[in-house]
């Protein structure tokens, strides 16, 4: 007994050390943003909002924040309303290449973004639409559309397919039974689709890296400085956008749980 | 009791006149169902296979003064795969993405063992929650914050220096690349692994413990074979984040020696060769479809 107790002592302390790990950076970064200093490192400067000042008064930030929630509204939508419809689809009909059909659907996020953000590139250039934002807005749905399928998908899978029927034997048509039946189900896994794509997109970098030209959004502007000269501005950016994204997750999470209460 | 009520409508329905769910379906035609099929079909072939395809296509045109030439020949292709330059490369990315894919597979492991079977359900959801908010949070700022953790004057340095231990070169080598494929992928390989693991029959666990098996064994012999699915997807997801990442190599790992992405993206940004970088993305493509083939294989290969 004496022997498992410490066994699992071991492995609650091996998880701890595990999430000490991927924690570290996450809260190493809130630290740093209200660090004096330009390299951090022990004892620790004193406190500042510097750096959040210097995010304040710089104008490339807050365009690229504006580019950055462009992008995140409109992607939020289109790729909503697309995964929606794909989910609804796979949970109504059955038809011939249907599997194909679902990998095409769920398969972007497996590829390497590097390769994403080339074959963009060099796709939107030839139809003369790189270098605005709406090249982005086009990369970045292709990547969330598959994300809002799979959670409105999750959604439906708790439904009886049979309310749709009933609906239908009760004189609605298929429209009606789509708004009155299928809608107001769905409702919460579409907002929370919507928020998990405006974080996804929110947060993408890559993609947008290869094909935004000048048009930098926020992660593409922390990359930038990335790769000029070390600025603990990143961290007071990084900050902000943390609570901006787990903000719209904890709301996505809250609409989720409501599931779990009969409808 | 409401839904049972509903579902012998049909029945009645059907003695009425009113028209059958079937028959309503056939007379408003194909445009509801393809109202809903038609918009993903159409928006991922035009924005991912059509550009996928271009991809291949440019693979085969040619760069003269400056500009890319549609044409069809093997000129980049037998450039590059005859470089001795790019298979080093390739290696050395192969190596890297297997070498993080099996570090982490084994470092996550216990600790998504240990979450399913050693704590408690409200300890398990909030642990659960943990483990999905690195998603969520930039990818770029948790790499910068780990400079400033891993520099030569960086804290953790300084905390070796007051343990008395001399200053240790962690950034700008692999294994800073490492860390930055760690921060990537290690919540994500516990997830997966949890929820095979979470939804693993217990009684297999018990019967194994009243056959006499011991602990280790029945972890290795019992839990880990069932929870195969799991542990191959996790270990899959891993190595298609890792092979393909070019932030922890670059900003961790110092950019030497290249992995492929950094190749591609400095072949990219730097110049016009995008058909060279689109020789190695394709090359990288039929890796990764092969690995993937390969593991999907054998997760859901019937236990001998």
């Amino acid at each position: 007994m004496n022997e498992h107790r410490l066994i699992n002592f071991l492995l609650r302390g091996y998880v701890g050390l595990v999430f000490l790990f991927i924690f570290t950076p996450i809260l190493g970064s809130f630290v740093f943003s209200f660090n004096a200093d330009r390299f951090p490192s022990l004892p620790l400067g004193g406190f500042s909002l510097h750096w959040y000042q210097a995010i304040a008064s710089d104008p490339a930030v807050w365009q690229a924040l504006r580019n950055s929630l462009k992008v995140a509204l409109v992607v939020s939508v289109v790729s909503t309303f697309l995964g929606f419809a794909a989910a609804y689809t796979d949970f109504r009909y059955h038809f011939f290449g249907k599997s194909l059909y679902m990998a095409l659907a769920l398969l972007p996020p497996t590829i390497p973004v590097v390769i994403m953000g080339l074959a963009m590139l060099a796709f939107l250039s030839r139809v003369g639409l790189s270098g605005e934002l709406h090249a982005v807005m086009i990369s970045h749905i292709v990547m969330c559309a598959p994300f809002a399928m799979a959670v409105v998908r999750m959604r439906l899978a708790q439904m009886e397919p049979v309310l749709e029927s009933a609906a239908w034997n009760l004189g609605a048509s298929q429209w009606q039974a789509m708004r009155h039946v299928i809608l107001p189900f769905t409702a919460p896994s579409l907002c929370a689709a919507l928020f998990v794509t405006m974080a996804v997109s929110f947060d993408e970098f890559a993609v947008a890296w290869f094909v935004s030209g000048l048009n930098e959004t926020v992660p593409v502007r922390i990359l930038n400085t990335l790769q000029g000269q070390v600025s603990p501005t990143i961290n007071a950016i990084g900050s902000l956008v943390f609570v901006t994204t787990t903000a719209l997750v904890i709301l996505a999470q809250m609409l989720l749980m409501r599931r779990r209460k009969p409808a | 009791m409401t839904l049972r009520k509903l579902q012998t409508a049909p029945s009645l329905a059907e003695v009425g006149s009113t028209p059958t769910p079937a028959s309503r379906r056939r007379t408003q035609g194909p445009w509801y169902g393809l109202t809903f099929a038609l918009p993903m079909l159409v928006w991922q072939l035009a924005f991912f296979v059509f550009p996928l395809a271009f991809l291949l296509t440019i693979s085969f045109w040619v760069v003269r003064n400056f500009r890319m030439q549609p044409t069809f020949e093997w000129l980049n292709w037998s450039y590059v795969l005859s470089r001795g330059y790019f298979w080093d490369v390739y290696l050395h990315t192969l190596t890297m993405a297997c070498g993080a894919t099996l570090l982490i597979s084994l470092v996550a492991f216990p600790c998504a063992y240990a979450i399913a079977f050693k704590l408690r359900t409200s300890a398990r959801q909030l642990a659960i929650l943990l483990l999905v908010t690195p998603f969520f949070t930039s990818y770029l700022v948790r790499t910068y914050s780990w400079q400033v953790f891993l520099s030569d004057n960086g804290i953790l340095n300084a905390l070796f220096g007051q343990l008395g231990i001399g200053a240790l070169p962690m950034l700008n080598s692999s294994f800073g690349t490492f860390v930055g494929y760690f921060t990537l992928c290690l919540p994500l390989a516990v997830v997966l692994q949890l929820f095979s693991l979470m939804y693993l029959d217990r009684s297999l666990v018990e019967a194994a413990h009243n056959l006499g098996c011991g602990r280790l064994r029945t972890v290795l012999q019992v839990v880990l074979p069932s929870a195969r699915v799991g542990v191959v997807v996790a270990a899959l997801f891993c190595f298609i984040l890792c092979f393909g990442d070019f932030v922890s190599p670059l900003y961790l790992g110092g950019g030497q020696p290249p992995t492929l992405s950094t190749l591609i993206a400095d072949t990219t940004k730097a110049g016009q060769q995008w058909p060279r970088a689109a020789v190695i993305a394709c090359m990288m493509i039929v890796t990764l479809l092969l690995v993937a083939f390969a593991a999907v294989r054998f997760a859901y290969r019937r236990r001998a």
